[in-house]
């Protein structure tokens, strides 16, 4: 079993998506750290890209300010190195596939081996076009987490079930990234669909920003994906006060 | 040379094409392209293009000799393929219509489009009020300033226009942000995508519905030359014309197929948009080609006096052919493409657009090294009266 897989042993997961350097490299030292003293199991470090175009505006803006600071993906993987030393919970990157294509797989997965990052998740790669870099992150030990969406069909679900690992990203609704205030009623038929087919530990992501909603979905799903509310809060407040209030009620609302 | 467009791995052309899109995009593709492929053999389908090709979209286009010009040069013959003659000005109308009647035959009501000159958007428009259905176009924020009349056309064939202000406001983002609106309504949208780019099926697609441009140049040649041209050029943004154009003559390697990208302010400013002639293998848009980016990957803002040539990627098909050497990729800057664009003004009485200024002042240049009885094909994808506002300005003049 993977460290991505354990995560999920104990409770219901709470997935954390923060942009690496948004607003600055200093705040993403900070900002983990506190989010797993407050309850999340598993971070998802975002390596910033010019064109996000399966992300609304607030991680839109976020890749921008960081991209103006300089990140880039080896930036990402020196940021993953100092905060192994500083949590406990796996590391995840998230990022769209040019960055780590133009990178080298084969040296990106080794890179993220020794920088303590367990797996990644890439939006524009469904699994049909991801047999070099699965074979590169196999000889790192590294998970690929899939999407699913409630599109999906079932041969598209049996697909995801026997590629991905760690778990599977079920999106919730039809739609980019972003903070929304109704998920779709039929949520948990889709992940029951899932289900029915997947092994993986299943969390839910895309649109979910209040412990009410975190609360309802973990009826059904093993772990929610919380990521544009966060980023907002680093926004408004950063003393991060407010994010680490958010987190503890998410972590209540699902313990 | 075959027209083989794969190595047999579906949507790829080579190394290049596929399907690089989020999760919620591909069961929707994989529908469209399964009603591509029925459309292609459905003659009920294959009839009413045919008939809104020669009746809406005024094909066949004339091939032109351009005989002010071939004596201006005193150089090899050149011939203009007009398709500025289309309806709404360009062979952008070819695959907006073959897409719209694809979006009609899904069931689909709702099209959204992208646009960088607003040439497709125009097409597009046209398309969707003739077929009765709603229409979205996503526009870059600089490019509906300098390309503010086909804005205009656009909203009086009841089309909303949607400006975008996020990234280099420029065609890459309307992309973007036409993807992002896809991605939110799947079931009931059709996204008709303006180039030979984007993810499987749209590369092949778009170049099935742009392929009659080639197909009557050939015929035409034979017809008005006795034989086939010895060269034929096109400019190349997403490449879509270029593809059109040429995709008939592949096998015929006597001709030399050349594509002409924007250099700009020129290659070495970084000021360009020139994908092939600069660029290096990666991913935008659901598809993998030659892409313009810096050295961590991400991809950069480009430059050219036209908004239509605007864009960091090219379709994949145009990679494939680099790298087997099938077509020439030139470049030409903006000072080249202005000055061909004049000359043609003045010799022939034809104003081309600023795209296709390009592969005319391309065009200029191999012309006079060649003999008297060789033809060159331009292809003039566009008229350039949705330039004029940006020719007065470069010539610094006022009306």
């Amino acid at each position: 079993m993977s460290r991505i897989s354990d995560a999920f042993q104990k409770r219901k997961s709470l997935i954390a998506y923060i942009t690496v350097g948004y607003p600055d490299i200093e705040t993403t030292l900070r900002l983990v750290p506190l989010l797993e003293e407050n309850g999340v199991d598993i971070i998802e470090l975002g390596i910033p890209f010019s064109d996000p175009l399966a992300d609304g505006v607030t991680i839109q803006n976020a890749s921008y300010q960081a991209l103006q600071n300089g990140v880039t993906p080896e930036v990402c993987l020196s940021v993953a190195a100092l905060l192994k030393e500083k949590i406990s919970i796996p590391m995840v990157f998230m990022g769209y596939y040019n960055p780590i294509y133009n990178y080298g797989l084969t040296k990106f997965c080794q890179k993220c081996a020794t920088a303590g990052v367990s797996g990644f998740i890439i939006p524009d790669l469904p699994p049909g076009e991801a047999q070099d870099i699965d074979f590169a992150a196999t000889e790192a030990g590294l998970d690929i987490i899939f999407l699913l969406a409630p599109t999906s069909t079932d041969e598209r679900i049996k697909l995801v079930a026997a590629k991905s690992r760690g778990f599977i990203y079920l999106v919730s609704h039809s739609g980019v990234t972003g903070a929304t205030a109704n998920l779709p009623a039929d949520l948990s038929s889709f992940v029951n669909r899932v289900r029915k087919t997947a092994r993986q530990p299943l969390a839910v992501g895309f649109g979910i920003s209040t412990p009410e909603q975190a609360q309802n979905i973990a009826k059904f799903s093993d772990g929610i994906i919380v990521g544009s509310r966060i980023l907002q809060l680093v926004q408004t407040d950063p003393s991060l006060e407010k994010v680490a209030t958010f987190i503890r009620q998410l972590r209540q609302s699902l313990d | 040379m075959p027209k083989v467009d794969s190595t047999g791995k579906p949507g790829y052309f080579g190394k290049y094409g596929g399907q690089f899109v989020p999760e919620i995009l591909v069961p929707v593709l994989n529908e469209l392209e399964q009603a591509y492929e029925q459309a292609k053999k459905d003659e009920t389908f294959q009839s009413r293009l045919k008939s809104l090709s020669n009746t809406f979209s005024g094909r066949p286009t004339p091939l032109y000799l351009a005989e002010r010009l071939t004596e201006h040069l005193g150089g090899a013959r050149i011939y203009l393929k007009r398709e500025d003659l289309a309806h709404t000005g360009a062979h952008k109308i070819n695959n907006a219509l073959g897409q719209g009647l694809l979006a009609l035959h899904m069931g689909k009501k709702r099209v959204i489009a992208e646009t960088g000159a607003g040439q497709h958007g125009v097409a597009t428009a046209a398309v969707c009020a003739m077929l009765g259905l709603e229409c979205i176009v996503y526009m870059g924020e600089d490019d509906i300033k300098r390309q503010a009349l086909n804005v205009f056309r656009m909203k009086l064939m009841g089309t909303e226009v949607r400006s975008v202000s996020s990234g280099s406001r420029t065609l890459k983002d309307a992309i973007n942000e036409a993807m992002r609106d896809w991605v939110s309504n799947p079931e009931t949208t059709y996204y008709i995508i303006g180039s030979v780019v984007g993810p499987r099926p749209y590369p092949a697609m778009v170049r099935d519905f742009q392929a009659v441009i080639g197909q009557e140049t050939k015929a035409q040649s034979l017809r008005q030359l006795g034989g086939l041209p010895d060269c034929i050029v096109a400019c190349v943004g997403g490449g879509s014309n270029a593809m059109g154009i040429f995709y008939d003559f592949i096998p015929d390697q006597s001709v030399r197929l050349i594509g002409v990208e924007a250099a700009g302010s020129g290659i070495s400013t970084g000021k360009h948009s020139a994908t092939l002639s600069a660029g290096k293998v990666g991913i935008l848009h659901g598809a993998m080609s030659y892409l313009l980016q810096d050295e961590h990957g991400q991809v950069i803002e480009t430059h050219s006096i036209s908004a239509g040539l605007d864009y960091p990627g090219v379709g994949p098909e145009h990679s494939y052919l680099k790298d087997n050497k099938r077509v020439e990729y030139v470049s030409v800057t903006d000072e080249e493409a202005l000055n061909g664009f004049k000359l043609l003004c003045s010799l022939e009485g034809i104003m081309p657009a600023l795209e296709s200024s390009h592969a005319i002042a391309h065009a200029l240049k191999i012309a006079v090294g060649m003999p008297k009885n060789k033809n060159i094909v331009i292809n003039l994808s566009g008229r350039g009266d949705k330039d004029m506002d940006i020719v007065q300005k470069a010539m610094g003049v006022k009306i």
